[in-house]
């Protein structure tokens, strides 16, 4: 049952979702461009990426019904396009 | 929980044997023991026989709650134990079967080397199969407020012990799984806020419409089905040998959440109820597109990634609960198309 545990840094960590939102844990706000607060009710949040969510700027699923498609993140070497 | 009314001779051998505590309890067992072979043989569809699933449902409930006025040694009673593994055995291998013939069009999956991602992918395309929100849709637009309650009723029998289940798993998982878990716990559990809790909300839910919120309190208007979609997460969630098939429910439930939710909001809001009764689904819309993302890829997927030989149960455990699911929203939908309750008739006294 080895497992090696995921690096991460101390501040957060942003995960780019295949075919859906972006994951973000750690600290940080999130705030309008004016600058204010964009309410949070939890620790980590997923943001909407294909426009399509009703609760933006957070993902509420809708990206499944749309068939939101995305590029394999640009991390050279994990994992081809497909 | 208050011991609800025996559906029939196991569960009545059994509240029996719990509430004489002093008796000759080898004696009492050896008896239920004999009456549970003779009545499994004569059962055709544990998943829908109310007496096992109510004795079922009880004896899990030893190591939650507990049962009002029940020694809390019965917990680990074995006697009462190997009760319960008389009932497990079938319960499990019809929950076996019904998720194959529910999986029937999904790609074997490669017995082992499946990447996190992968595994995300094929729970993904799992849920997409499912059957649509033939119920959810119905109550967005059309049910009527006493469809509304009962179907509160249904849900109150796990959603007021909501998350309980899967926490099981937390020590039997290690690593990446085990830390996907904790996060999706703790913001079920509220994130520290007792208010927030999933079953604080629900329970604020069921007052908006005038419903009692004490644990337990509709088991006994509840069809077996809607029993069995409970124990099978106790089944899961309690015995170890079957963590993938926990990790694997926790993520197809996740993904299978967020429309449903959106639209059950709505279906509250067209009768008129605020914020105080949809805030439960509101809230799920919004923690379910979260949860889904950790639970399929961290939790299932880190899973397969350090054990891949329990990717099978991954599988099952996510097709099982899709297969209750849609029994469970076959059962409640067949009855209000007919214009009848979806809930069980009161039970004659003296079972
Ligand atoms: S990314 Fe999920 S709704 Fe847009």
């Amino acid at each position: 049952m080895n497992q090696k545990p995921q690096e991460s840094s101390n501040d957060g960590a942003i995960v780019i979702c295949p075919d859906g939102p972006i994951l973000v844990r750690g600290e940080f706000e999130i705030v309008t461009p004016s600058g204010g607060a964009v309410p949070r009710t939890r620790k980590t949040v997923a943001l909407c990426r294909c426009g399509a969510s009703a609760i933006k700027p957070y993902c509420d699923g809708t990206h499944k019904l749309i068939g939101f498609r995305t590029e394999y993140p640009a991390t050279p070497g994990t994992k081809e396009a497909t | 929980m208050k011991i609800p009314d025996a559906r029939g001779p196991i569960s009545g051998g059994l509240f029996r044997l719990l509430a004489d505590g002093t008796g000759d309890v080898s004696a009492a067992q050896g008896a239920l023991h004999r009456l549970i072979e003779g009545q499994l043989a004569l059962t055709d569809d544990v998943i829908d026989d109310g007496d096992v699933q109510l004795a079922l449902f009880c004896l899990y409930e030893l190591h939650y709650g507990g049962l009002d006025g029940v020694d809390n040694r019965w917990e680990w009673n074995p006697g009462l134990i190997t009760l319960r593994q008389m009932l497990e055995e079938p319960f499990e291998l019809a929950l076996r079967s019904a998720a194959r013939s529910s999986a029937g069009s999904v790609q074997p999956a490669p017995a082992a080397g499946l990447d996190s991602d992968a595994v995300a992918d094929l729970l993904f395309g799992l849920a997409g199969q499912d059957g649509g929100p033939g119920m959810s849709r119905h109550v967005a637009k059309k049910a009527t407020l006493g469809q509304l309650r009962e179907f509160l009723v249904h849900k109150s029998i796990y959603q007021l012990k909501e998350a309980d289940p899967h926490t099981w798993a937390i020590p039997r998982l290690t690593g990446r799984a085990k830390a996907a878990l904790v996060e999706i716990q703790a913001d079920e559990y509220g994130g520290g806020r007792p208010d927030r809790m999933h079953s604080a909300l629900f329970a604020r839910t069921m007052r908006g419409l005038g419903l009692d919120d004490v644990y337990g309190g509709y088991v006994d208007a509840v069809p077996a089905v809607s029993l069995a979609a409970v124990n099978m997460m106790s089944l899961f969630g309690l015995n170890r040998r079957l963590r993938g098939a926990i990790a694997g429910h926790l993520a197809i439930y996740e993904m299978t959440s967020s429309r449903p939710n959106q639209l059950y909001g709505n279906g509250f809001r067209r009768l008129g109820f605020g914020a105080d009764v949809t805030a439960y689904f509101d809230e799920h819309v919004e923690a379910d597109a979260v949860h889904e993302q950790i639970a399929g890829r961290d939790l299932a997927g880190g899973l397969v990634e350090a054990e891949p030989g329990l990717l099978p149960d991954v599988l099952f455990g996510a097709t099982a609960a899709l297969a209750i699911d849609a029994r469970l929203a076959a059962h409640i939908m067949g009855a209000w198309e007919t214009g009848t309750s979806s809930l069980k008739p009161p039970v004659p006294a003296g079972v």
